[in-house]
Parts: C-alpha cells; sequence; structure tokens
C-alpha cells in the first residue's frame, strides 16, 4: 500500500457571521493558503475534493460556485460529498491509494450563519418518523447527555469540566471562535447548558495529501495516514444505545488505533457529552492530550468541523508536537457515523 | 465599504414520499389508534418499525401490535419548543419503549417540569384528534402510570375501513384506506447575504450601471462578478464598468409559459456579451419580432420603473456586430 500524508494545513479564524462574504469569497484564501504551503498549484494537483451541504445558506449548488475559487482550468478532477469534509479526504486517500494521483487538495466550508443551524440539521433526519417533529441538534444531543447520566457515565460538573479545558485550550488557537473562561450559562435543553454546545460558526478549512518521496518532498514532517476507516450505525436513535459509539470502536480498531498509544487525539465532540462517549469508544486516558486545539466546542463551522480535526493532528504532528495522534470525524446526530485515522510523523519530535 | 446585502430567502418544499409496506401499515396503524411494530431478525421488536432490519438488512415483515403505553428511557427538558415541534408549551424530548417493543421511538412528551420527569417513567401516548397517517397523529405522550408487560401480538396489518373498536367514532380518521404516502411540508427561512463582489454588482445596478470585475491573472472581465475567476482560481477586484449596450451571443426560443410568468410566448431568451465583458449574461429579448434576433444582434437595456435591475433588452438599431467580435464569447 502507497504512504500517504497530509502536508499542509490551513483554516479560516471562524466567526458567527460572515455576511460580507460568499462561500468562495470565504474559501479562497484557505485555498490560496494550503497550496502556498507546499509550492503547489491547482495545475500540479491529482485530485480535487470537497465537502460541504446546501441547506446550510440555503444555496442550490453552492459547491460549483466554490469551485470557482480553485480556478477549474485546464480541467480538474474533482470530486464533492455532501458531508463533513472529513469523508472528502478518505475519498481523497483512496484516490491516492489507488495510484490515479499522487496528490490532492481537499477542503470544505459552511456558513451556517444565514439560517436557523438547529432546524436545517433536523432535515438530515428520517423523514417519515422523525423529521416531522423537527427535534433538533441541542435536543438529540441532550437526550444522549441524559442516557449518559444516568448510566453514570459523566455529571453535569464533568461537562463543565470538559467546556472549560476546551476553552483554555483555545487561547493558544487563533483560528478559534471562543476561548478564555465563561460561565455554563442557562439550560438549552435540559441537561445540555449554553457552555456544553458548540457556537454557531461560518468557516473554511483545507488540507493537501501527497504520497511518498512527494510529501516528502513538500513537507519537513508530513504527517503519515497509517489508518483511516468509517462506519456508521443504525439511523434510529431508538434502535441504539446512545451511551456507546461502536461505530467510532470499529473504525479505531480498523484504522489500527489499538496497537499503540497515542499521545494526541483530536476528537470531533460538538457537545461535551459526546467526548465522554468518544473517550470511552477510543480508550483513551489521561494520558493523551485530547483537542489540544480547543475541538468543535470553540469553532463547529459544520462540514468543516472534521476535517479540522484531521488538520489539527496533522499539523501538531508537522510541528513536531505530537508522534502518533488519533483524528476523529462525526455525520449525523448523536454520533450516528464516525470517522478515525492514525497520523504519525516519523523519527521522535524533538 | 459599500452596504453589504441582505434579503430575506425562504426554501419550502412539500415532499411526497410514498411508504414501504411496512411504514404504511404503521402509519395506518396510528390513524386508527394502533402501534404496530416489525419483528428484527433477532427477535426484537422495532418501534417504530423499519422495512429493513436495523443490523442486518434482511427484508423483514412479520407485523406485531404493541401497547400505547411505554418507558422513557432517556429525555430531555425542552424549554423552549421551536417551530414545528409537537408542543408550543415546554415539554420533555422522550424516548419511549412501548410495551411489546424492544427499541424505542421519539416524541414529546408533555409534563409539567423537568422535575416531573425521570428516565423509567410510564407514559401513554395521547393521540391527535385529527389523525392523518402520520406520525404527529401521535400528539405526545403523557404521565400515566401502569403496570409493564404487556407482549406484543401478531397483526395483519390491515385496518377495517370503519373503525369497529370504536364504532361511536365517527370522524374521517378511519375510514379512508391504507396509507401509501405522507406530504411533509419543510420551511427554512435564511438571511441571503451574496457577499462583497456580488453586492458590489447589485449595488451599482440601482444607478442603472453594470459594473463587473476584472480577473488580475487572466485580465477578463466577469458581469455579474462572482467574487473569483473561475479559470484562476483567484479573487477579481479591480471594478470595471460594462455595457450598458451588448450582443447577442446566441439564443433559443421559450414557447411554453412558465407558471407565475407575465411573459407572452414565444419570446427570445438570449446570452448577451455586454460591451467590454468577457462572459455573457443572461435576458430576455424584447422590441422585436421573435423570429428576427439572431446572433451578432446590438442590444440595450430596458429598464421600467423602479427596477433593480432591466427588464429585457432591445436592438439598438445598430448594424450586427462581426461574428469574429463574439466568437470567444459564446
Amino acid at each position: 500500500m502507497r504512504d500517504v500524508a497530509i502536508v499542509a494545513f490551513a483554516q479560516t479564524a471562524h466567526s458567527r457571521t460572515s455576511d460580507e462574504l460568499s462561500e468562495v469569497e470565504m474559501l479562497m484564501p484557505v485555498l490560496h493558503e494550503v497550496l502556498d504551503r507546499t509550492g503547489l498549484k491547482t495545475a500540479d494537483l491529482g485530485f480535487v475534493c470537497s465537502g460541504s451541504s446546501d441547506y446550510l445558506a440555503g444555496r442550490a449548488f453552492s459547491f460549483t460556485m466554490a469551485l470557482d475559487g480553485v480556478g477549474a482550468w485546464p480541467p480538474v478532477s474533482e470530486s464533492h460529498v455532501e458531508m463533513d469534509g472529513a469523508w472528502a479526504l478518505y475519498e481523497a486517500w483512496v484516490k491516492i491509494l489507488t495510484g490515479e494521483a499522487d496528490t490532492a487538495l481537499v477542503y470544505a466550508y459552511g456558513k451556517s450563519s444565514p439560517g436557523e443551524l438547529r432546524d436545517v440539521l433536523t432535515r438530515q433526519l428520517d423523514p417519515y418518523y422523525v423529521a416531522p417533529l423537527w427535534p433538533d441538534s441541542v435536543a438529540l444531543a441532550a437526550l444522549q447527555a441524559q442516557a449518559l447520566i444516568d448510566a453514570g457515565a459523566t455529571d453535569e460538573r464533568a461537562l463543565a469540566g470538559v467546556a472549560a479545558r476546551s476553552r483554555t485550550d483555545a487561547a493558544a488557537n487563533p483560528y478559534a471562535q471562543l476561548s478564555g473562561p465563561a460561565p455554563m450559562g442557562d439550560y438549552v435543553v435540559r441537561p445540555l447548558r449554553r457552555g456544553d454546545c458548540p457556537p454557531v460558526s461560518d468557516g473554511a478549512a483545507a488540507v493537501i495529501l501527497a504520497a511518498g518521496d512527494t510529501a516528502r518532498a513538500l513537507c519537513a514532517r508530513p504527517a503519515w495516514i497509517r489508518g483511516l476507516d468509517h462506519r456508521i450505525e443504525a439511523h434510529s436513535l431508538g434502535v441504539r444505545d446512545l451511551t456507546e459509539s461502536p461505530s467510532t470502536r470499529l473504525a479505531a480498531e480498523r484504522a489500527g488505533a489499538f496497537a499503540r498509544p497515542a499521545d494526541t487525539a483530536e476528537l470531533h465532540a460538538p457537545f461535551t457529552s459526546q467526548e465522554v462517549v468518544l473517550r470511552r469508544a477510543l480508550r483513551l486516558d489521561d494520558d493523551v492530550t485530547v483537542n489540544p486545539s480547543g475541538g468543535a466546542l470553540t469553532a463547529n463551522p459544520v462540514m468543516a468541523a472534521g476535517l479540522i480535526r484531521l488538520g489539527e493532528a496533522a499539523a501538531r504532528i508537522h510541528r513536531g508536537e505530537s508522534d502518533r495522534a488519533l483524528a476523529h470525524a462525526t455525520s449525523g446526530p448523536c454520533l450516528q457515523q464516525n470517522l478515525v485515522a492514525v497520523l504519525e510523523g516519523e523519527g521522535h519530535a524533538a | 465599504m459599500p452596504e453589504v446585502l441582505t434579503a430575506p430567502l425562504v426554501v419550502e418544499f412539500p415532499f411526497t414520499r410514498s411508504l414501504g409496506p411496512v411504514q404504511s401499515a404503521f402509519l395506518t396503524g396510528l390513524r386508527a389508534r394502533t402501534v404496530l411494530g416489525v419483528r428484527a431478525s433477532d427477535g426484537r421488536v422495532v418501534v417504530p418499525p423499519t422495512e429493513y432490519d436495523p443490523v442486518t438488512a434482511e427484508e423483514i415483515r412479520e407485523l406485531v401490535e404493541v401497547g400505547t403505553t411505554g418507558t422513557v428511557t432517556t429525555w430531555a427538558w425542552n424549554a423552549r419548543p421551536r417551530p414545528g415541534q409537537p408542543l408550543g408549551t415546554p415539554f420533555a424530548w422522550a424516548l419511549v419503549t412501548l410495551d411489546g417493543a424492544d427499541t424505542a421511538l421519539l416524541h414529546a412528551l408533555d409534563a409539567p417540569g423537568a422535575e416531573s420527569v425521570h428516565s423509567g417513567m410510564r407514559v401513554r401516548i395521547r393521540w391527535a384528534e385529527e389523525r392523518t397517517g402520520a406520525i404527529t397523529d401521535i400528539a405526545c405522550f403523557e404521565p400515566y402510570d401502569s403496570e409493564p408487560g404487556r407482549q406484543p401480538t401478531a397483526h395483519s396489518g390491515e385496518f377495517a375501513d370503519t373503525d369497529t373498536e370504536t364504532n361511536a367514532d365517527t370522524d374521517a380518521n378511519a375510514d379512508a384506506g391504507p396509507v401509501t404516502g405522507i406530504i411533509a411540508p419543510a420551511r427554512l427561512d435564511y438571511t441571503y447575504a451574496p457577499g462583497r463582489a456580488q453586492s458590489r454588482y447589485l449595488n451599482a445596478l440601482v444607478d442603472r450601471r453594470t459594473v463587473g470585475e476584472r480577473c488580475p491573472a487572466c485580465r477578463k472581465v466577469y458581469v455579474p462578478p462572482r467574487g473569483a475567476c473561475p479559470t484562476c482560481g483567484v479573487a477579481t477586484d479591480e471594478q470595471v464598468e460594462a455595457g450598458p449596450n451588448g450582443t447577442v451571443t446566441t439564443f433559443c426560443i421559450v414557447n411554453i409559459k412558465a407558471r407565475n410568468l407575465d411573459i407572452e410566448v414565444p419570446y427570445v431568451y438570449a446570452h448577451i456579451a455586454l460591451d467590454g465583458a468577457d462572459l455573457a449574461l443572461h435576458a430576455r429579448i424584447g422590441g422585436i419580432p421573435y423570429d428576427q434576433v439572431r446572433m451578432g444582434l446590438r442590444v440595450a437595456p430596458v429598464w421600467t420603473e423602479g427596477a433593480r435591475f432591466p427588464d429585457h433588452y432591445r436592438p439598438t438599431g445598430e448594424p450586427d456586430a462581426d461574428y469574429d467580435s463574439y466568437k470567444e464569447l459564446i
């Protein structure tokens, strides 16, 4: 199998609104930045793949407009997933493994500010039995949080600790939307308080993947993808045990996550309670640095927040701050679908 | 910095969805105040029932009737209900395992306050007065003390045209045959913001000026501009006034009247390269019989009072443009 690495990562400074920018205007500086990091031009890329959803901003075929920011001339080999960009990265990784490409640009963007995100996300639910009730994203996460509390897996104080740690860590992340101490606030949907929930964010992110010697030429310390897998569970919430994440566990096993301990884990847990589930599924102990970026609790550009976890984990390897990192992305309500990547740097970090 | 434009945008669809045999039986059952489940390959009773096994994906068809009372497995207190949700007053979201079922159904639980709700509490279905064969035929759950233990019983999935169990029930809920589909209305409200480049373009149109933007790399002028040169992948930032006149580069004749559009057919819709632009925009051609419109025709915009964009384009009377002058813009 070919060795494939994340060799560059860039993201926007995420914000609550970006009225003054169209989606391509928001995305384009990130595309330029990630290309500049490697010296590659669009014409050099073997593959381009993106993740986004038209529902967020209510703009039909917005990904075709976003492609204007890539510069698709001469024509590029391109694909799009109506999913978080982490799944676009998966497609690009497979494309490179087949030998059809040596490099790939993967990007994702989400402008949640034009709509009511909690309502927009109800449209991804089972259209027969669930979507007609309009259960919003916080409500569904709160059902999962209460199940965890009932099971004795966490309590409100422990959840507040996750929120506080995330926001403290985000102080060192210039791209985070929220950082520093803040009160947990009132219940949004009990048992989840304001501080347990992610902010509504507009933002974008991009990474470049490269194979073998190309990766070594483009990056001093590539973040090699040692394993990558994604798994999905039944969509019906009442069929699942919401306190467990067997899809995360299986994806992690297949990605080789349990072969050796990791020093870092970037988890896509938009709600504090979901970090509790993921830590258990990934068997993370207190030696692992979890979400040093602050995670999705401090910036949650939907459709990009999962790709950002892969980018943040890779960037720590690039900087020599990690030797082996797990990166996780999720999709759907209550951690329905999960992707796990194992990333490694060569040689011990300085 | 020019004014950033915004406008309300409503995206609304009535989704018409057909049902499989299991979903059809379940929703027909709700209309008759009966809850059906389906037995999965491992013996579990799945409620609400699915057409396929949630674990093995096998087709499953064995229907059973379960109770209308059940037990809360988890809940969340919703102090501020949102549009479209089952109740307008504070309520609990709850996953409820109905008696005889092995999986839980999501719905609202009408309870006086968060303190009155707990996992393990007993509840029953409160039926909607008007039932149409939809999940909303369950109005919500309500607290109700009763003994669990009911076993699922076999059910054919068929319901009599009149509801014999409640023969006093003279409403139209139970006598319309099996439910074979649902219409699920969905409406999302947005505040649309077109971004910098299009805001500049739209603001200039107020003064009846057409302002495109030039790519700093390939020098092409885009009208209307969208912020990026799709060829070079860089921002367009130099503003260039184009038009007002232009050349028809290609056209079509519209013969079918569009709904909500008060234009007599046939009419011509054309690509028009404004003078100074490197990309054609499209608009209707008027002021000339439809069968006399041709490539190369020179046209000018026609504005109506108070409009923010031209209503259509009409011939200027100039000689037609040379093919070579616009062939790159077709």
